[in-house]
């Protein structure tokens, strides 16, 4: 649209956007020129929330870079410094903290989201990959922010997690070395962790104006999967959409402020708060809540090149989803049998997490490789298959006739809608 | 408001309006208060603040010297001015000067002149005993100081700044 035919066409705004169109291009993005479809529920609030979270994330760090030394003898200090000394530096490293929990908990139901009613499916393959590379970007960022408090946490989880790279055959010891810049996890590792840890949110937030972007070339996807069939499918997202998502906003700052305000060190590790130590390993060593899944399936596979091929092809298995499941249908709701297959999946995910902070002995070894065993077979057996095999329900003719009152079909899948 | 249910009073004015005010104003009051810690965190923290005096020996300055101490950051002359610097600091109370002030006002002994050795036109640090009257000159941009540290000719504006600060006894002065 030209700035000639927009609506933006009166006063200061008019002149503006008729030489720099960015209110049509807003109003194009998330305003009233973008047409969303009018069934979408409370999970399709997470995409906003995600990007809410990114913004605190940056905000807040920029802030925290301020008063932080990334220095091996200064760092822990300062982080102290932070906490005891600025003006409201204990809230903003708190918020900084937990705000890198909330990101993982909006992005996993995001995720979670997109399994469940297909949205990687034709045609959002790619707009599904952009969200990965986000992912991806988001655990280096995670870990990497999480080793700069230089506490025995930090420095023994940026030992474990580079010391994956030396099981690469050949060349995996010069990569490792290459990646510390020295023998050991050490100031130069440190200041380039702090450095990358810095760049990495703005490169998210670049990957996330091309997932916006793939997102708008064919609209959301929505609760029952199908495909708008006109105008009557379809409302402007602003106001409806934006007022639904404030509203989402709104409920997520209460959790949010009830975790930074009331038990800011619940998701956190307490030897974090012990110095970096080279000589002494803390007994018991775990990762963040968000990487336990992986953290398991790495130590569910009794060899060491395997175990690091499992738990980075746990993540790059999304990257063939829409090829490994074979159903047209994107909805669950309308697949029966892969709707208690995805509900097994996320027992299956929470079996995992749950694993990957017990000690890797006994039962939960065993319980690891059973769960590892089959987030593996879910993705590679179950979804081909049951795509093939699977009967799905009629599919609705449109997505304003349930919403209208169509036939017997209809009534049955807007009453789920109201969850 | 509405009086006549939720479709709108006489005046156009409907009970939505009152809702969408209230939520404005609401999220105007909680953005502002989230924004204050961000802003209120590149004020001096409390290890700085706790810095903000310092206690100085003046028992090994002699008369016609000057020392020159960090306080906060930033340099302070302490001066022990002689009778001749004393005198000349006097008789110029009734000069024409920039920024007029009596030599009387900015000391609290005659022979102790304590000031910012800032530079009140850009913030450099003057040079003692230098320039057209023997007290400071600033060589960035050439203003000139008597020795009661008044601004006599240059493009300063202000007389060096006097700080706080007591003596604490004929030896030790706290500034700050």
């Amino acid at each position: 649209m030209s700035g000639i035919h927009s609506k933006f066409n009166k006063g200061i705004i008019g002149w503006i956007d008729y030489r720099l169109p960015i209110f049509t291009i807003l109003d194009d993005m998330v305003g009233t020129g973008y047409p969303t479809p009018r069934n979408l529920n409370y999970w399709w609030n997470f995409g906003s929330l995600a990007g809410l979270c990114l913004v605190i994330q940056i905000v807040t760090g920029i802030v925290l870079a301020m008063h932080y030394t990334p220095h091996v003898d200064l760092a822990f200090a300062s982080v102290e410094h932070i906490m005891r000394d600025v003006n409201y530096g204990w809230l903003l490293r708190y918020v900084h903290a937990n705000g890198a929990s909330m990101f993982f908990v909006v992005v996993y139901i995001h995720i979670f989201r997109g399994l469940y009613f297909g949205s990687y499916k034709s045609p959002r393959e790619v707009l599904w990959f952009l969200g990965i590379i986000i992912f991806l970007l988001m655990m280096a960022t995670a870990f990497m922010g999480y080793v700069l408090p230089w506490g025995q946490m930090s420095f023994w989880g940026a030992t474990v997690i580079t010391n994956l790279f030396s099981a690469i055959p050949v060349v995996g010891d010069y990569i490792v070395t290459l990646l510390w810049g020295g023998f050991s996890v050490d100031n130069p590792t440190l200041n380039r962790f702090f450095s990358l840890h810095y760049l990495l949110p703005f490169a998210i937030a670049a990957v996330v104006v091309l997932h916006i972007l793939a997102l708008h070339q064919h609209g959301s996807n929505n609760p029952l999967g199908i495909d708008a069939n006109g105008p009557q499918d379809k409302i402007p997202f602003h106001p409806y959409y934006t007022v639904k998502d404030l509203f989402g906003i709104a409920v997520f700052l209460i959790f949010f402020s009830a975790l930074v305000f009331y038990a800011p060190n619940m998701l956190g590790e307490v030897d974090n708060y012990i110095e970096a130590n080279p000589l002494v390993t803390p007994a018991h060593i775990v990762p963040e809540w968000y990487f336990l899944p992986f953290y398991a399936i790495l130590r569910s596979i009794p060899d060491k090149l395997f175990g690091v091929l499992a738990m980075f092809g746990s993540i790059l298995l999304l990257f063939v989803l829409p090829w490994l499941d074979t159903s047209r249908v994107r909805s669950a709701r309308f697949r029966p049998v892969f709707k208690v297959f995805f509900y097994v999946f996320i027992a299956d995910c929470v079996l995992l997490l749950v694993c990957g902070g017990k000690p890797p002995e006994g039962i939960w070894l065993i319980l690891g490789r059973i769960g590892t065993a089959y987030y593996f077979i879910h993705f590679l057996i179950l979804l081909p298959v049951i795509g093939f095999w699977e009967r799905p329900l009629p599919l609705p003719k449109s997505i304003s006739e349930p919403v209208l009152g169509g036939g017997k079909p209809a009534a049955a899948v807007a009453a789920p809608a109201k969850e | 408001m509405a009086t006549s249910g939720s479709n709108g009073g006489a005046d156009g004015v409907v009970r939505r309006d009152f809702l969408t005010i209230a939520a404005g104003a609401f999220t105007a009051v909680g953005v502002a208060a989230a924004i204050w810690p961000f802003v209120h965190q590149m004020n001096p923290s409390a290890d700085v603040l706790a810095l903000s005096s310092t206690e100085v020996d003046i028992s090994k300055v002699q008369a016609g010297q000057a020392i020159t101490v960090l306080w906060r950051g930033k340099p302070v002359f302490v001066r022990h001015r002689t009778e001749a610097e004393i005198d000349a600091a006097r008789r110029d109370d009734t000069a024409s000067l920039p920024d007029p002030q009596k030599d009387a006002d900015r000391v609290k002994k005659a022979e102790w002149l304590i000031t910012l050795g800032v530079c009140t036109h850009l913030g450099c640090v003057p040079l003692a005993f230098q320039g057209d009257y023997k007290g400071w000159f600033c060589p960035c941009h050439g203003s000139h100081y008597d020795t009661s540290g008044r601004i006599r000719k240059g493009p300063a504006p202000r007389n060096l700044e006097v700080p706080q600060y007591a003596f604490l006894n004929d030896t030790r002065v706290k500034i700050g």
